[in-house]
């Protein structure tokens, strides 16, 4: 048979993709059970003992400074941050895309400085961030904002004027105003592209969080991770990181169960 | 006198010319068909009566009034494709030209008006076939129930004029063959003034009661885009709403034919 038309079932596709995840494992257990057995106080590949020693220090113990659980800690500050900036990116995306995606006006008027805006790199405007919000929490959450917003705008504006415009007319013939079309055509297809967009987002929704984290914080899983590289302290690095990863796994399958569920109408072309 | 009234209209994109002095006048019950060959403004023509597009000369009139320059829900219409609303169900559908009138606020209906609403849509989704399909949405259906759903859309608003751009195009012949009967049978039930456009010649002499062919008169070959095309055959059929003589219509024609 040829390859093109192999498609694993449910259960061969789950092996499969779980044959990777094991083999970079391994490979990375021999690799550091082999520096071990070279230098038993290696700390760059730290074995899976002693990331969870550390681990379980950070995430069971107090930390005698603040008395905080530290991991937790960092979880919910940095959740918190990318909630709050991933939050206010969605709904102002929602209101402006829709309006202009929809009202060629307001595109000719704000789309251009929608382009400016969008090819700056939000990092070179972090220390403009500091200098106005602060050092505090809003200009972690700006920044976030600031890097997601625009590219999200423009894609949701984009697919709501590319609707195909049979549809804009037939609204119109069925006695609908502007706003009526934005409200009943316009906004109900531009949620699946937004949860889409949002879906696309977290990956450098986290980059500038991570950022904003390792420059000015005193909590957070980016923070953490910059503060214990003085010490070279991958058993802490490796488990955060994996952590940061299988958060960013939780939420994108949240998003897509969300879009199913709501959304069932854009999914059922796909089958 | 006639409903719709079109004087010397000109179509025209930029240096070229689509449309030329096309004067027409369309009375109230006829089901005109527009053919012609393809590129001689059948559609923008159809466009032009929609509303969608400005004629650059010319006027047109519905009642003796000028046409607005935007669509409104005088003027209904049925378009090969995308006619309907994928996020939406077929009642969804049909409900939503009843809505946008009633409540141009929220653009819905709540309560007793919303059940007098759903009552309506489902009388007329029974009248074009889809009663047993209202939850579906329309990703979930064949072309053939996409269009009569469209139908339906635009019929609920009791349009002055029904527009449709080849609705039947895309269809298989033997779902064809049930559109035209659907068609032919709401024309005559709810009194329609319909106008289509098709490429099917067979089509438009079986359903109307006029053929319009729109094509050059005229030709330079230097610069063919100078000239555009006009009415080159008008023809008035000698049937009406109250009698079809058409041979794939069976039983209604043959009962009202009793009656001519």
């Amino acid at each position: 048979m040829r390859w093109v038309n192999r498609t694993p079932g449910r259960g061969a596709a789950f092996l499969l993709g779980a044959l990777p995840l094991a083999v970079l494992a391994l490979t990375y257990i021999i690799a550091a059970a082999a520096r071990h057995a070279a230098n038993p106080a290696d700390k760059i590949l730290p074995l899976p003992g002693a990331m969870a020693e550390a681990m379980a220090l950070l995430a069971f113990q107090a930390d005698p400074l603040s008395g905080e659980y530290l991991f937790w800690a960092d979880t919910i500050a940095s959740v918190w941050r990318l909630g709050v900036g991933l939050g206010i990116a969605t709904i102002s995306t929602l209101l402006v895309g829709l309006v202009l995606g929809s009202l060629p006006p307001v595109r000719a008027t704000l789309g251009p400085l929608l382009t400016a805006i969008a090819v700056v790199p939000p990092i070179a405007l972090l220390p403009i961030l500091f200098i106005v919000f602060g050092l505090g929490e809003t200009a972690k959450v700006a920044l976030i904002v600031v890097g997601v917003t625009p590219f999200m705008i423009r894609d949701v504006a984009g697919h709501v004027g590319a609707l195909p415009r049979e549809q804009v007319i037939k609204a119109l013939t069925l006695g609908a105003n502007s706003w009526g079309v934005m409200l009943r055509v316009a906004l109900p297809q531009a949620m699946p592209r937004l949860i889409q967009a949002l879906r696309l987002s977290l990956g450098p929704a986290w980059v500038f969080l991570i950022s904003a984290e390792a420059i000015a914080a005193d909590v957070g899983l980016g923070y953490r991770i910059f503060l214990v590289r003085r010490y070279l302290a991958m058993d802490v690095i490796l488990p955060y990181v994996a952590w940061i990863a299988v958060l960013a796994v939780i939420i994108d399958f949240t998003l897509v169960f969300l879009s199913r569920r709501l959304f069932g109408w854009a999914h059922a072309a796909a089958h | 006198m006639a409903m719709l009234s079109l004087r010397n209209l000109w179509v025209e994109y930029g240096d070229k010319v689509v449309l030329e002095r096309i004067s027409l006048d369309i009375t109230e019950g006829s089901f005109v068909s527009i053919v012609g060959p393809s590129g001689a403004g059948k559609s923008s023509l159809l466009r032009v009566i929609l509303g969608q597009e400005q004629p650059t000369r010319g006027s047109i009139t519905l009642d003796g009034t000028p046409l607005p320059a935007e669509c409104g829900p005088d003027r209904g219409v049925v378009f090969q494709r995308y006619s309907v609303f994928p996020h939406l169900t077929v009642l969804g559908n049909t409900l939503l030209g009843l809505e946008f009138s009633a409540s141009p606020f929220t653009a819905r209906l709540f309560g007793s008006q919303r059940r007098a609403a759903v009552g309506e849509a489902e009388a007329m989704l029974d009248s074009v076939g889809l009663a047993d399909s209202r939850n579906l949405y329309p990703t979930q259906m064949s072309g053939g129930m996409q269009q009569r759903l469209a139908i339906a859309q635009a019929l609920i608003k009791r349009p002055r004029i029904l527009l449709l751009d080849e609705p039947f195009g895309a269809l298989d012949p033997g779902i064809r063959a049930d559109m035209h009967t659907l068609i032919t049978r709401l024309w005559r039930e709810h009194g329609l003034t319909i106008i289509m456009v098709t490429h099917d010649i067979k089509e438009a002499f079986s359903l109307g009661t006029r053929v319009l062919t729109l094509d050059n008169h005229r030709h330079d070959p230097h610069a063919p885009h100078r000239y555009g095309a006009g009415v080159v055959y008008d023809l008035a059929l000698r049937k009406s709403a109250a009698g079809v003589d058409d041979g794939s219509i069976t039983i209604d024609a043959n009962h009202n034919n009793g009656h001519d």
